[in-house]
């Protein structure tokens, strides 16, 4: 598809537009999807479990917008690493499957409904105003492209982002270490 | 567009295949090696060496009545079975055979394949959970930080062979290796004398990755029972062996691929997927052989393997490399 063309219509199903299109939105599905999962599950195993449905989702985005390095970083970072530290924290401290104890905070009601709905309708009435234009590609999103945009053009944010990798390690470890005798 | 459709099916169709009729060749052969090795008979009833023995095991498997235990969390139960088995198939797409046989080959072929084999531990960890039985839940609390543990090592020498041959696509990879045994990644050159090293650690990380012994502490029977499938019975037990042996043919795949020249020829005459597949079995014959000669090992023993003694040798080699890698 021409990216400078507006679409007016939507196009037919079995176009390549068309099959494009139910792709992304199967997509989209699966990542909200996964996603509610995560928030309303009752037991928290579960809610990994969605986590990882939502997590491969956006990794299928990555790799619809055609930049599969990041997909696959996205596969084994949050997937592969995110969600079994998480994991391994709850098979440690063992929750005993704590329902809804203590009362239910002031957003909960329907205040909370009020508030969902003025979040989403700000969102909605944002995105229907903006006029939205297409951005030309950058580069093709192979390794060696986005390691010399790493290393030259955000190498400030990469640099800070290392610091705070390593900040967050150094705390878990005085942490952990706390209770030790030796 | 249609016959890329279809050239999607068939690839899709032949890697199932393919993980299928070794799982279950591979059963068979794991039961006759341990047999030889323990001098006695295995399987040898059923047609010609017992070959007949796979299809009947499978149609057992199959027709048995798949037992859900009170009290388990049903969905988690039935899922875990399928995601041991479906990051090994999709890990298949993207090994390439020979120059030509290969689904779809990535540029980021290695990377692709580590990204998929990281679900293997969720799923070991929902069968474990899922169960509701506490010699499971400790079986996948092990398996789970023993897969932690040694996927660290295991990327780090993997970006070792990755930093020397600048290449994350497998073909490359094995290409650049072609040539003669000499030209293997495996033997030490200029830039990594310490290349035997890696592919040592390689070989351990891709045994303790798949849960073998020595290493098998998730279904250690003589303390855990089954270990994380205690539960389970009829095709879901058959859908974890199956994942287990296709992840064995992957890590056999994937060590060719890095280490012994892909589908090259040792003496660079006529190279092709005899090669490869040759050196594939050659290797799941070492795993086979490793399992039932060496006694298990302890959870402390191995977790201590990996973090004070291959994570730190495997950083080192890295290290040397890349400095190697800047001076010549």
């Amino acid at each position: 598809m021409n990216p400078s063309m507006a679409i007016t219509e939507a196009p037919g199903l079995f176009t390549a537009d068309g099959l494009t299109g139910l792709i992304f939105l199967i997509m989209m599905a699966v990542t909200l999807i996964g996603g509610i999962i995560a928030c309303c599950a009752e037991r928290l195993v579960r809610a990994i479990a969605g986590l990882i449905v939502c997590f491969i989702g956006v990794a299928a985005l990555y790799y619809f917008l055609n930049s599969p390095f990041v997909a696959m970083m996205q596969m084994l970072i949050y997937v592969g690493a995110v969600c079994i530290t998480i994991a391994f924290a709850i098979m440690l401290a063992a929750p005993e499957e704590s329902r809804k104890n203590g009362p239910a905070g002031p957003l909960s009601g329907p205040l909370g409904f009020i508030t969902a709905g003025l979040v989403s309708f700000g969102l909605i009435a944002m995105a229907m105003r903006t006029q939205f234009t297409s951005h030309p590609k950058i580069n093709n999103g192979t390794m060696e492209e986005i390691g010399i945009e790493f290393l030259t053009s955000y190498s400030m944010a990469f640099e800070l982002i290392s610091v705070v990798l390593l900040i967050a390690i150094i705390g878990a470890l005085v942490i952990a270490r706390a209770g030790r005798s030796k | 567009m249609s016959l890329t459709v279809l050239n999607v099916i068939a690839a899709v169709v032949i890697a199932i295949a393919f993980a299928a009729a070794n799982a279950a060749y591979l059963v068979w052969a794991e039961r006759r090696g341990a047999a030889r090795i323990q001098r006695r008979p295995g399987p040898n009833i059923n047609g010609p060496f017992g070959l007949l023995q796979p299809p009947i095991d499978g149609i057992k498997l199959m027709t048995k009545q798949l037992m859900i235990p009170g009290g388990a969390d049903k969905i988690l139960f039935m899922v875990a079975p399928v995601l041991a088995m479906a990051p090994a198939i999709m890990s298949f797409v993207t090994i390439p055979f020979s120059e030509g046989i290969v689904a779809r080959n990535m540029d980021i072929g290695v990377l692709m394949i580590f990204a998929f084999a990281s679900l293997g531990a969720m799923a070991i960890l929902f069968a474990g959970w899922g169960s509701r039985n506490k010699y499971s839940v400790m079986a996948s609390v092990r398996a789970v930080s023993q897969n932690v543990s040694y996927e660290i090592p295991m990327l780090i020498t993997a970006i070792t062979v990755i930093m020397v041959n600048g290449s994350m696509d497998l073909k490359a990879i094995s290409l650049a290796q072609a040539g003669g045994f000499w030209h293997w990644n495996i033997f030490p050159s200029l830039q990594s004398p310490l290349m035997p090293v890696s592919f040592i650690i390689f070989f351990i990380c891709s045994l303790a990755e798949t849960n073998r012994a020595p290493f098998d502490l998730g279904e250690a029977e003589s303390e855990l029972v089954a270990g994380f499938h205690t539960e389970y019975g009829s095709m879901g037990f058959g859908l974890f062996f199956m994942g287990e042996y296709a992840n064995i043919v992957i890590g056999a795949s994937l060590t060719t691929l890095l280490f012994l020249g892909g589908w090259g020829c040792p003496f660079g005459l006529f190279p092709g997927v005899w090669w490869f597949l040759l050196k594939i079995y050659l290797l799941i014959a070492t795993f086979i052989w490793i399992r039932w000669t060496f006694p298990r090992t302890t959870i402390y023993g191995l977790l201590n393997l990996s973090w004070k003694i291959l994570i730190p040798i495997s950083l080192f080699n890295l290290l040397l490399t890349a400095g190697l890698l800047k001076v010549f």
